[in-house]
């Protein structure tokens, strides 16, 4: 019988996968710290001790969320050597695509001219590195070859200007990698996971039904106990980091790259001093200029690295996502 | 047991290595935020540094209540002679 014999063609052998290429888009207006002290009572120098922030992006109303993730796309796109038409799935990571339905990496998808598999997906600000796993996974067991995986946010448009927690930290960008079949392994074992009991500690303020019947005429906005965070974020993570070399098989000593989402310079601060990062490895600190873009912030900074030759094709950075729903990603890949 | 002044002498090294504060500086009645200059952030990292040299824990709830040097160092103790 056949059916006895049928693999239904699931195959028994894995390929290696890789980032061929990666891509950014810089949400286009500067904001300077000036420029949003006086909503939050607060100063300049403040929000750089606090935070690290000298400026960050914030997009204009033509700079959407598929349009910035389009224009990522297809630098990554280029930056692969990859066509459009390859494509077979794109991964769009956002909490701020305000059309719940559809996708928007569907619309971006069509945009770039493909009909692939097309799908958005929400773990707030770790949300590239869950993609990233997932295209890894599909391009290893075949599902696909070429995966678009795009990290992006329009934050301004959630953010309270008046809440002294959070102003002054959050912006707007895309960023995108390309992942596909490599001859070499270019992406580490994932290591990822969730403390949903504490999903209290960063997230949408109000459920859009309590806007709804309150008659507000204001989005809800996104709320954060920064020193609960902080401390989370530092310390658990910096534990996740070692964990995530420990399954890749490296040590911190063999990493050129560090790139940890950009929450905030003070957590990047801490994280590397708590691992005992050595001094030779680069560490991301995009921060500084562009604020927390959540799920478009490691691409950012990994692409600014490379653009500025400050990672080099073939060196191994560890990535390292953390957000809301306490979730979290982490993996070691080769920079292309 | 370590003595009260040994305590606030390793906790002192601690605000120093986070803070850049001299260790001589911190003292009993000092506060953190008022008299040395210690922010919410750094406090958290001087709350998991002292955790790990102490091997006691301090829970986000009680960090609030720990407004000077004097505080910190008589909840370590206390910590330190429940466990």
């Amino acid at each position: 019988m056949s059916e006895a014999t049928s693999d239904l063609g699931q195959g028994s052998t894995l390929r290696h996968s890789a980032v061929l290429g990666l891509g950014l888009h810089r949400a286009s207006r500067v904001v300077p710290n000036a420029e949003i002290v006086d909503a939050i009572d607060s100063s300049d120098e403040w929000i750089q001790q606090r935070s690290g922030i000298i400026e960050r992006r914030w997009a204009t109303p033509e700079e959407t969320v598929q349009a910035m993730s389009v224009s990522a796309a297809r630098e990554a796109l280029e930056d692969a050597g990859v066509l459009p038409g390859q494509v077979d799935c794109v991964i769009v990571a956002t909490v701020s695509h305000m059309m719940q339905t559809p996708a928007v990496a569907a619309a971006v998808a069509h945009e770039l001219g493909s009909n692939a598999a097309a799908f958005d997906i929400s773990a707030a600000c770790a949300g590239f590195c869950h993609g990233l796993a997932l295209a890894s996974d599909l391009v290893r067991a075949g599902s696909a070859t070429h995966v678009l995986v795009i990290g992006v946010e329009r934050l301004s448009d959630i953010t309270d200007p008046h809440d002294r927690g959070t102003a002054f930290i959050f912006a707007d960008g895309a960023g995108a990698a390309v992942v596909g079949p490599s001859d070499q392994p270019g992406i580490g074992p994932v290591v990822w996971g969730s403390d949903g009991e504490q999903y209290d500690l960063i997230r949408q303020k109000e459920d859009w039904r309590e806007v709804v019947a309150a008659g507000s005429t204001s989005m809800p906005h996104l709320v954060m106990q920064g020193n609960a965070v902080f401390r989370w974020a530092a310390y658990t993570m910096a534990k996740i980091a070692e964990e995530t070399l420990a399954r890749t098989g490296i040590s911190v000593d063999e990493l050129d790259v560090f790139v940890p989402h950009q929450a905030n310079m003070r957590i990047i601060d801490a994280m590397a001093r708590s691992m005992k990062l050595p001094e030779h490895v680069t560490v991301a600190r995009d921060i500084a200029h562009q604020g927390n873009a959540s799920a478009a912030s490691i691409p950012l900074a990994l692409r600014q690295l490379v653009l500025d030759g400050e990672a080099r094709s073939g060196d191994k950075a560890l990535l390292i996502a953390f957000g809301a729903g306490l979730s979290y990603a982490a993996q070691v890949i080769r920079v292309p | 047991m370590a003595s009260t002044e040994e305590i606030r002498a390793e906790l002192a090294e601690i605000v120093n290595e986070v803070t850049g504060i001299p260790a001589e500086d911190v003292q009993l009645d000092k506060s953190f935020t008022d008299d040395l200059d210690v922010d919410s952030l750094s406090m958290v990292e001087v709350v998991v540094a002292a955790e790990e040299k102490f091997s006691v824990r301090i829970p986000d709830d009680a960090v609030k209540d720990l407004k000077t040097v004097g505080d910190a160092v008589s909840y370590i103790e206390k910590a330190q002679a429940a466990a």
